[in-house]
């Protein structure tokens, strides 16, 4: 296989979780990668949402499609995937692809160059970005996996998912420690958001109901070097 | 109005209109010299800082102007259009406001004078602000974020063309804190609608007068400064410390020890003011008190997290004296007096002479009889503090913090309040800042950036330029770009920004989290909220509370009881030492005959000290090191307070790491720091490697402060303010939250981006420089390692010294915030694994 060597040293056990059968690496980048299928999967880039805000009068810095390209060129880098799947919200708006400055454009090609690439649509990005090369699909199924922006509320083994933007919370010796992490039961798997200005929505909100096998659920909470795997049963709401 | 028993003589040059002198004559008064001094000054042309204690008739005097014009105007004629308002008058507090409305209407009526006075607040309904408007009063009474807020609007000019006086209350506390700037801002303002204006400051002592007088008046020229009134104090306050039966504790700050004795105090007064520094300490004496209160005396909890309704009863019932006792913080600090208090006691430290002075003031309102204070310290370093303090206010010093230059935060929030009012040319309104005297200094190329930052956001990636909130159009001029950006404004002006709050909603026990619950109790912070689990209980608003659980933006609680409460602590409320007061703390250690004064338990505790160790010379550092257990020990007493120990501490550590002396933590409170490492650093110290010198080298305030900051959560915290205030983000209102963590931008995200793209970005400099002299106090550290530079006298000992007791009783009390956030995760994880097994995993192999 192609996978690079280096990389995969430096993954813990705890990094690999099964979905549906299907080994993937959780990055603690926030980051999916699937070993056998070459495949890797973001979610939620929200690009230009800087000039999104500001187009409403907040001023924000328009630093955060440079600062999210950054960051996909390094794990597109260290993986050198044969397919890529951006998750929906790839832009945040669906003027987005449109107001990105030139040499975003450039770079963000440059990545997607001799890759498949898919855009998966999402409530932000319903329409396939302007002037971009990749295709653009409102699902997609491969092997037992499916991915979609939105998780359904039907069970759906094997489903990938984003949109909610997970994190998690725990309180240990009276500190609390909120990260963005992936959220699945085995089962389902939901995303954390990749863009450098995406929030995050604590995976007991309501918003989740039903989505996960309560027993099983686990929230790999994202850390500096490493994933931490935290029951469901450990983490709180807020 | 306070009492005007005092006579004083007659001042013949000045015209006092005839139903004042009648007035005055009625009450068996007349007017004290300092008001008719005052009035002469004003009718002369001249602005007027009044100094004077709590009680000399200060409010009066700085209406006496306004007041006297106002009764020689010819009366307005029927269908003449209404004038604008005559006098402003500013306080940081809208209950300040709301009490002259009521204290100055008394006199006015009295004398029967054809003036009207209002107030504008954030409470003032919409129908009565657009009817002020229409039909301004002659005296509005206001805040400075109104203030901020009718600049803005863009009949501001024809609103205040009749301007005459701006009375600025309580001046001392507004200029040194970020609503100041946006005060003088204002007043720059106003001064160029009507350059005529003259503007009376009233003010509590303070150390350098020259400040404020500079500050009521345009700095152009530069150096320009109002005339000056002082009002020497009344009569000496009866300040004593508790000499205890009981032993006093060597750390912590409860006070628990003195209950007994504060309980006989409050039974031997009519009404007793107990103040403490931090709302969780009010909380714990509050409810300490109570459990001693056998006899049930009425005795009320009064401070800021509780909600409006309860406060005002407090207060009500304090102003009718039905309470023997009320347990208070700064909420109560300011000028609102109310009441008959005959005894103030002082729980924990004073922290600040001032502070103190203005806190006995509180007690029995009346100039010539002597207030009468007791102090409590809580540990054994704050006894020392006591009797300094207690030395300062006798002696008559006075220190306040210095004034700083204006933030540019604050700027920018006026540069885009003045375009909502009106286009404005960058020229005139550079020289219109410049003329406040915060803003005195500021260079032009600074000015420009501000202007850059409020148009487009100031980027060097200029992405924005269609977006821009102001324009510079043909004529020149610089102009909103349309009405949406005003709205904006208005809903984000003003630079206090609160940590994010709940509100604390009482439901009946057993209810759990349903049913639609009773009163909301007050608010308490998120953080504090977030470490609680369900089936805590915690301390708040003087009950024990039952955490049930957070429901949206609320805090759901019921009645708790039991053992392991817990008192919520509070980011604000903390003062550190003041530089006066360390100064004098250090000397009396210096000096075993002041030791004298202190009580017996405490001065032994001095002697001892001297014979185990030693004592520093008063400008000396003292730096112990000993070990104990399998760990090295080094015990710093600077003196210089929390902020500045916690900066030292943090750089002390880096460089011991870089020395590989393997530190592990440190600890700080106000007097001293304790950091301990694996390596013996007396070893270190001697072999030069790094010495004592080197290790305290001013040089650490650069590069390793640089690298440090970067990283800190401090700074973090300090752009958050600084962005909501800039309004680069919006405020956080109650209930948005609901819209969801994931739809807002955090500003800590954004502070990331702009960080490693744009470091040099006006914003993070003006975060820098709050962080720098807020926060982290560098200014004082600074000063510190430049004193200590050649005295440092290090002190080697086989075991723990009297004096390092007290930090060391601190350690496992206080955490360091640092990386320790992965290693909580990591135990959570490991906690994981311990109690269910390695997780089931699918098949590694083909892996690696």
């Amino acid at each position: 296989m192609n996978f690079s060597l280096a990389r995969a040293t430096l993954i813990a056990e705890a990094d690999v979780v099964g979905i549906a059968g299907e080994r993937a690496i959780c990055d603690p980048r926030g980051v999916l990668y699937f070993p056998d299928l070459r495949l890797l999967a973001v979610s939620d880039l929200h690009l230009e949402k800087g000039s999104s805000f500001a187009r409403r009068g907040a001023l924000i810095p328009p630093y955060d499609t440079a600062a999210t390209l950054l960051r996909l060129q390094a794990v597109i880098a260290d993986y050198q995937p044969a397919i890529v799947i951006s998750l929906g919200d790839s832009f945040h708006d669906g003027g987005g692809a449109e107001r990105m400055h030139q040499s975003f454009r450039e770079r963000l090609e440059a990545l997607m160059a001799g890759r498949d690439w898919f855009w998966v649509a999402g409530n932000h990005d319903p329409e396939a970005p302007a002037d971009l090369p990749g295709e653009t699909v409102r699902e997609l199924a491969i092997g037992s996996l499916l991915f979609r922006h939105e998780p359904s509320k039907a069970r759906t083994e094997g489903e990938v998912a984003g949109h909610l933007h997970p994190c998690a919370r725990i309180v240990q010796r009276g500190r609390s420690v909120r990260r963005r992490c992936f959220a699945g039961d085995g089962g389902r798997m939901i995303m954390p958001a990749f863009g450098a200005y995406t929030g995050s929505l604590n995976v007991l909100d309501r918003a989740y109901a039903g989505l996960f096998r309560r027993e099983t659920l686990m929230a790999y909470m994202l850390g500096a070097e490493r994933i931490f795997a935290i029951s469901g049963s450990m983490l709180r709401p807020g | 109005m306070t009492e005007q028993p005092r006579l004083a003589e007659q001042n013949a040059s000045v015209a006092l209109p005839e139903p004042f002198v009648r007035w005055f004559g009625e009450k068996g008064w007349s007017p004290r010299a300092h008001q008719i001094e005052l009035l002469a000054r004003a009718q002369a042309g001249q602005s007027v800082l009044l100094i004077a204690p709590t009680g000399a008739g200060k409010t009066l005097a700085g209406f006496m102007p306004s007041l006297t014009e106002l009764a020689n105007r010819p009366r307005r004629k029927p269908g003449q259009a209404h004038g604008g308002i005559h006098t402003l008058y500013i306080s940081p507090l809208k209950a300040l406001a709301v009490d002259i409305e009521r204290n100055l209407g008394k006199p006015v009526e009295e004398i029967g004078l054809p003036v009207t006075i209002e107030t504008r607040t954030g409470d003032t309904p919409s129908h009565k602000r657009q009817r002020q408007k229409l039909a301004p009063p002659d005296i509005l009474l206001t805040t400075p974020e109104q203030l901020a807020l009718l600049i803005a609007a863009p009949d501001a000019r024809r609103f205040f063309e009749d301007l005459r006086y701006v009375v600025l209350d309580e001046l001392h506390s507004l200029v040194i804190s970020k609503r100041g700037h946006l005060l003088a801002l204002g007043l720059a303002r106003l001064r160029a609608y009507v350059p005529g204006l003259q503007t009376i400051g009233l003010s509590a002592t303070v150390a350098e007068p020259d400040e404020l007088r500079r500050w009521l008046v345009g700095q152009n020229p530069a150096g320009e400064m109002a005339g000056l009134i002082t009002v020497s104090g009344g009569a000496r306050p009866d300040i004593s410390i508790l000499d205890s039966r009981e032993r006093v504790p060597w750390s912590g700050h409860s006070a628990r020890y003195a209950i007994p004795e504060i309980y006989e105090a409050i039974q031997k007064h009519r009404m007793t003011l107990l103040f403490v520094n931090t709302r969780s300490q009010a909380e714990m004496l509050f409810q300490e008190l109570w459990r001693a209160n056998e006899d049930s005396l009425p005795i009320a909890l009064h401070h800021g997290s509780l909600d409006v309704g309860q406060r005002r009863r407090v207060e009500k019932a304090m102003a009718d004296n039905a309470l023997r006792a009320i347990v208070a913080t700064s909420t109560l600090d300011l000028g609102i007096d109310w009441g008959d208090v005959d005894l103030v006691v002082h729980v924990g430290a004073p922290k600040g002479a001032s502070r103190l002075a203005q806190r006995i003031g509180r007690a029995n309102h009346r100039m010539d009889e002597p207030s009468k204070a007791i102090l409590i310290p809580a540990n054994r370093f704050e006894v020392l503090e006591c009797r300094a303090a207690l030395d300062a206010n006798y002696l008559g010093a006075q220190d306040t913090p210095p004034l700083i230059n204006g933030a540019l935060d604050v700027l920018s929030q006026h540069v885009l309040g003045v375009a909502c009012g009106a286009p404005f040319d960058a020229d005139q309104l550079f020289e219109e800042v410049r003329s406040a005297a915060p803003y005195a200094g500021l260079e032009r190329r600074t000015f420009d950036r501000v202007v850059d930052f409020v148009a487009t956001g100031g980027y060097a990636l200029k992405n924005y330029e269609r977006y821009a909130r102001i324009r510079q159009t043909r004529d020149g001029l610089w102009r909103v770009s349309n009405p949406r950006v005003a709205q904006q404004y208005r809903l984000n002006v003003g630079t206090i920004v609160e940590m994010p709050e709940l509100n604390v909603r009482y439901v009946r026990q057993g209810r759990g989290m349903v049913g639609r619950g009773g009163p909301v109790l007050g608010k308490i912070e998120e953080y504090f909220a977030e470490t609680l689990r369900p089936g805590d209980n915690f301390l708040f608003a003087g009950k024990v509370l039952h955490f049930e659980g957070i429901r949206e933006n609320e805090c759901v609680v019921s009645n708790g009881a039991g053992a392991n409460i817990i008192v919520p602590s509070y980011a604000g409320g903390k003062f550190p030492l003041s530089t006066y007061l360390a100064e004098q703390v250090r000397g009396m250690l210096a000096d075993s005959d002041r030791w004298q004064a202190l009580p017996e338990q405490v001065a032994d505790w001095l002697r001892l000290q001297k014979e185990k160790s030693v004592l520093p010379k008063r400008g000396d550092l003292l730096v112990e090191t000993f070990p104990r257990g399998n760990r090295h020990y080094m015990v710093a007493y600077p003196f210089e307070g929390r902020l500045a120990h916690q900066t030292l501490g943090m750089l002390l550590t880096r460089r011991l790491e870089r020395a590989n002396a393997r530190p592990l933590g440190f600890v700080a409170t106000d007097y001293s720091l304790a950091v301990w490492a694996l390596d013996d650093m007396a070893a270190l110290f001697k072999a030069k490697k790094p010495s004592l010198g080197q290790l305290f080298d001013e040089d650490m305030l650069g590069d390793d402060l640089e690298a440090w900051l970067n990283d800190s959560w401090m700074l973090k915290r300090t752009f958050r303010t600084c962005a909501v205030i800039a309004g680069l983000i919006e405020k956080r209102f109650p209930g948005q939250e609901k819209s969801g963590r994931q739809v807002t931008v955090s500003a800590d995200l954004i502070y990331d981006v702009l960080r490693s793209h744009e470091p040099d970005h006006i914003l993070l400099q003006a975060t820098r420089t709050d962080a720098s002299a807020g926060l982290l106090d560098v200014s004082r550290l600074a000063e510190m390692l430049s004193r200590v530079r050649g005295r440092i006298m290090h002190k080697h000992l086989d075991q723990i010294s009297p004096l390092a007791l007290p930090v060391m009783l601190e350690i496992g009390r206080e955490s360091v915030n640092g990386g320790a956030n992965e290693s909580l995760l990591m135990e959570a994880a490991d906690l994981v694994e311990e109690a269910m097994g390695p997780r089931a995993k699918p098949d590694q192999e083909g892996l690696t």
